[in-house]
């Protein structure tokens, strides 16, 4: 892109994902950033601004919780800011990491995303009783699965789709996590687990669903002046997207993510990308849920409407597959610390693209991948995609 | 680079060493407490319930008539130009059979919701809403016809739960 | 190299209370007359990215963000919340438009603090939990420890920010927007009550509702859009430390770095010549004078003696808060900073009525995010391109 400017990513970091996790918020911002610089070979000196990604402050239990974060994000007397967009936000982070390079106003960025869930007492779940509208929700006793199921529903209802197409996901990306050292959920688990599992929502089951989770990420960016100085590898970032749908979820057809696909599009034409299929090599797909993953997959046009299932029963999306999803073992195995786990997708399509995998390495030799989240009332989409 | 780390940071405790107060904790509990203004579209709405109807409101320019109402058509960015009752009967969008909380406890009766398009409005336009009088939810479909039980007109209090259910037609 | 502009205004507000409109249907009033100002442009197709600056806890959710896009016009449309200064929602739109990817965004603030009715104990909790909220206590006690130890290291006295209020309130009165404009003199302020030694309860901004929308264009099409398009020279922002421990308590040091970068930006080296006018954020009396001296605009210490000096009343030569400031207009949450600068908008553009500076060209806008931040931003603005 002529006289526009290339960001890219030069160092990686993340915690351990877990249930409950005895470092602050603070902590583990401190902990991912540190590692990511670590990485880098840089030092807090180095960086010249400042994006921090965190969902709910009712998690944390602190109002402005961007505020409350900013030394362990290392922003102390930086220009600092926070972006959130619900489950989004991980992803989103490192769009906006990029615009704060890309627009020449920085030649280094620090993401950082952070998510204490376990401080929400006695559940996580209370903080997700607020995002619904007090007028015509609320009063209803409406709960995040309710509305998600709703979703499921939907999807499968509309494609015909059955409960074992959707149970392939749960069962690759739990055997993907066994791999991944952080992974909170990793498992060798089978169709029949899932579908014995117990029901929490119908159609949603104790096994359609990635676990509450504590941890932190974090992501350097650098101008192209700047990574050129620093490493003979840069991933580049070539594309972001983002979009929103309407508040009144309950007007719309849940069986396709629109605003998925208006992200997605934004970000493939940023990247010159005409043929998604075939010219994305590995993907971290939104998977809070697993029939997230494959409604997902057909919005950022991966696979045509209803036939991502097909496509996962095929072997496709395995980590040997033509089209690798999710190889870190996603959301279900990993783990769900909202804004972090988006951000964890992120630092796998950069570990992915540089060869460094180790064992989640997908196969051949990955050129372009991208990176995908979901927030709000089933109506954020937010993208990044990545080449190396 | 992943391969290339030995150490990931991170003290995972267990749920009891929190509970059995084995690490030190600080609790609180915030005075967080808001009263919205309901604002033009969505008081007609409420005082439409108290009046055991459901109100929407009405775009000339896209034509649709939508519900839950709203002042301004978000297609056209535009004023409403008006606002319409819509019936009290529809068609099951989709559904869900829950058995757990808002704190995401169990809860052994499941609660039976459903996304309900509205007759009299725009195609689509669906509520959230509840569904009752259903012995066995396997007997729940797509497409299903269902209409609103209402309180009794001095029991209501203009909130959606006004509507105590929706329960199948035939 | 590519230039910003704001090419569009909208308000709504602000008033101590507004229990007749929804904080959606206020947003959407302020959105309309934003586009309307910015050459009748439709959101639907013409605005490129939309941001809306939010905190939960202000609006009394979990994830705001799901609520913002019907009357923005921005269903379907690549919109984000930043849970931040409105100011930085501002520094962000300017970013977005030099990656050369956007040539129109939408920047959308409010508050709507009248649905709260719990504001000071959401002001508590977002203290530190472990160090700080468990003492208890009204939250403003930080601002009272912060004014003491403002006067004391600089010199600048009681009295002194006892002026600003009278000033300010009365600047307030000629501007429609405000909640607060009022005819008061010092010994109204020294009278009245004292809450949190040494700030007194009318030093005090008041919460009010309202709503502001700002359309910023590129140079490729800001004049098609607004034959009148104020030119952003420079934006800067930056955190001092969260902790009340270790920070500084008697310089305002967010602000005089955020001063810094958006001055570098801006080529102005002289800040105490170069800028015409300022609006500061106020949310407290002392602050209009501690910001002053970040900004530059005067020495350390002298900011009260301008000030009593007349200086920066409306007919001074470095007027500050023409507006009226917050205490005048009222603090209406994450959107004081869009106050500040749609003051600085209408002032460059000569729409300011009967507050009209006369021949200014640079103006600055200053915002503070309030208790218990470090947090601030400014943008620098004038109707040159230069």
């Amino acid at each position: 892109m002529f006289g526009k400017k290339r960001v890219a990513v030069i160092g990686a970091g993340m915690t351990l994902f877990r249930r409950n996790l005895k470092e602050t918020g603070k902590e583990l911002a401190w902990e991912a950033s540190n590692m990511a610089l670590d990485q880098a070979g840089l030092e807090l000196k180095d960086i010249e601004s400042v994006v921090m990604g965190t969902a709910p402050d009712a998690f944390d239990g602190v109002h402005m919780k961007g505020e409350y974060l900013a030394d362990g994000a290392g922003a102390w007397r930086k220009p600092y800011s926070r972006v959130f967009v619900g489950g989004g936000t991980g992803v989103f982070a490192i769009d906006a990491g990029w615009w704060h390079i890309a627009s020449g106003q920085f030649d280094t960025c620090m993401v950082v995303a952070e998510e204490k869930m376990s401080s929400c007492y006695p559940h996580p779940a209370y903080a997700f009783t607020t995002i619904f509208d007090p007028i015509y929700s609320r009063p209803l006793g409406v709960t995040l699965i309710w509305i998600f199921a709703l979703e499921m529903h939907r999807y499968m209802h509309v494609h015909g789709i059955k409960k074992e197409d959707i149970a392939r996901v749960s069962v690759k990306n739990k055997r993907n996590a066994l791999d991944h050292p952080c992974a909170q959920l990793g498992a060798n688990i089978t169709i029949e687990d899932v579908l014995n599992s117990e029901v929490m929502c119908w159609p949603v089951q104790r096994l359609d669903i990635s676990p509450t989770s504590d941890g932190g990420a974090a992501l350097i960016l650098a101008s192209e002046d700047v990574a050129k100085k620093i490493t003979d590898n840069p991933v580049w970032i070539d594309g972001v997207g983002w979009c929103i749908d309407t508040t009144f979820w309950t007007n719309r057809d849940l069986y396709y993510p629109k605003y998925v696909q208006g992200a997605a599009q934004m970000a493939y034409k940023m990247a010159g990308i005409k043929n998604p299929p075939k010219e994305i090599d590995v993907a971290e797909v939104y998977d809070p849920f697993d029939y997230k993953e494959l409604h997902h997959m057909e919005g950022l046009m991966l696979a045509r409407k209803g036939q991502a299932p097909k496509l996962t029963a095929e072997g496709v999306t395995q980590r040997d597959g033509d089209l690798p999803i999710n190889p870190s073992g996603g959301l279900l195995g990993v783990g769900n610390p909202i804004a972090a786990a988006g951000l964890m997708k992120c630092c796998e399509i950069f570990w992915q693209l540089r060869g460094e995998a180790g064992k989640r390495q997908v196969k051949g030799d990955p050129r372009t991948g991208l990176a995908q989240a979901w927030g709000d009332l089933m109506q954020y989409g937010s993208v990044v995609v990545m080449r190396s | 680079m992943s391969e290339k780390i030995k150490h990931f940071p991170g003290e995972s405790l267990k749920g009891r060493d929190i509970r059995e107060g084995r690490v030190p904790t600080i609790k609180h509990r915030p005075n967080v407490k808001y009263l919205w203004s309901a604002g033009v579209a969505m008081s007609r709405f409420l005082e439409g319930l108290k009046k055991g109807k459901i109100v929407g409101s009405s775009c000339k320019k896209c034509q649709r008539i939508m519900v839950p109402p709203r002042a301004f058509c978000e297609e056209c960015f535009r004023p409403v130009d008006g606002y319409t009752n819509v019936k009290d009967t529809g068609t099951i969008n989709t559904y869900s059979v829950s058995y757990v909380a808002g704190d995401a406890s169990r809860i052994k009766e499941p609660i039976l919701v459903a996304v309900i398009d509205l007759d009299g409005a725009s195609k689509g336009m669906g509520i959230l809403h509840l569904l009752g009088e259903i012995d066995d939810w396997k007997t729940i479909k797509f497409g299903m016809k269902v209409k609103a039980v209402w309180k009794l007109p001095e029991e209501r209090t203009g909130t959606i739960t006004d509507i105590k259910y929706f329960k199948p037609m035939e | 190299m590519r230039e910003v502009a704001i090419v569009g205004v909208g308000c709504t507000g602000f008033k101590s209370v507004t229990p007749e409109i929804s904080y959606k249907e206020m947003m959407f009033e302020a959105a309309t007359r934003a586009y309307q100002d910015a050459g009748n442009i439709n959101p639907r197709k013409d605005i490129d990215a939309f941001i809306s600056v939010a905190e939960d806890y202000w609006e009394g959710f979990s994830i705001f963000d799901e609520f913002v896009p019907d009357q923005l016009g921005a269903v379907l449309r690549h919109l984000f919340t930043v849970s931040g200064d409105s100011i930085i929602g501002l520094a962000t739109a300017y970013m977005l438009i030099k990656t050369g990817y956007f040539n129109t965004v939408a920047l959308e603030s409010h508050g709507k603090p009248s649905d709260i009715l719990t504001l000071h104990d959401i002001v508590s909790f977002a203290m530190d939990p472990i160090l700080n909220r468990p003492l208890g206590g009204h939250p403003f006690y930080v601002a009272g420890m912060e004014m003491n130890r403002f006067l004391c290291t600089t010199g600048n006295t009681r009295d002194q920010c006892a002026m600003i209020v009278a000033k300010n309130k009365g600047n307030a009165l000629s501007n429609a927007f405000a909640a607060y404009g009022a005819n008061v003199d010092v010994e109204d302020v020294l009278n009245s009550d004292m809450q949190f030694y040494p700030l007194k309860k009318i030093e005090i901004s008041k919460p009010a509702d309202g709503g502001i929308v700002i359309i910023l264009a590129s140079d490729k099409v800001a004049t098609k859009l607004n034959e009148n398009p104020v030119w952003i020279k420079g934006v800067g922002w930056a955190s001092e430390t969260p902790s009340l421990e270790t920070r500084c308590w008697s310089k305002a040091i967010y602000a005089r770095l955020a001063a810094e970068m958006a001055y570098k930006k801006a080529g102005i080296m002289t800040p105490s010549v170069e800028v015409d006018f300022a609006e500061v954020d106020d949310l407290f009396s002392y602050k209009e004078l501690q910001h002053m001296e970040a900004l530059k605009l005067c020495r350390s210490g002298e900011a009260g003696k301008l000030t009593e000096e007349g200086i920066t009343q409306l007919d001074g030569y470095l007027p500050i808060n023409p507006s009226g400031g917050m205490l005048g207009m009222g603090w209406p949450l994450e959107a004081a900073g869009l106050q500040r600068l749609q003051e600085v908008v209408l002032q460059l553009r000569g729409q300011a009525g009967n507050r009209q500076l006369s021949d200014v060209e640079i103006g600055v806008a200053q915002s503070w995010r309030g208790i218990p931040t470090a947090t601030g931003a400014v943008a620098v603005l004038s109707n040159y391109k230069g």
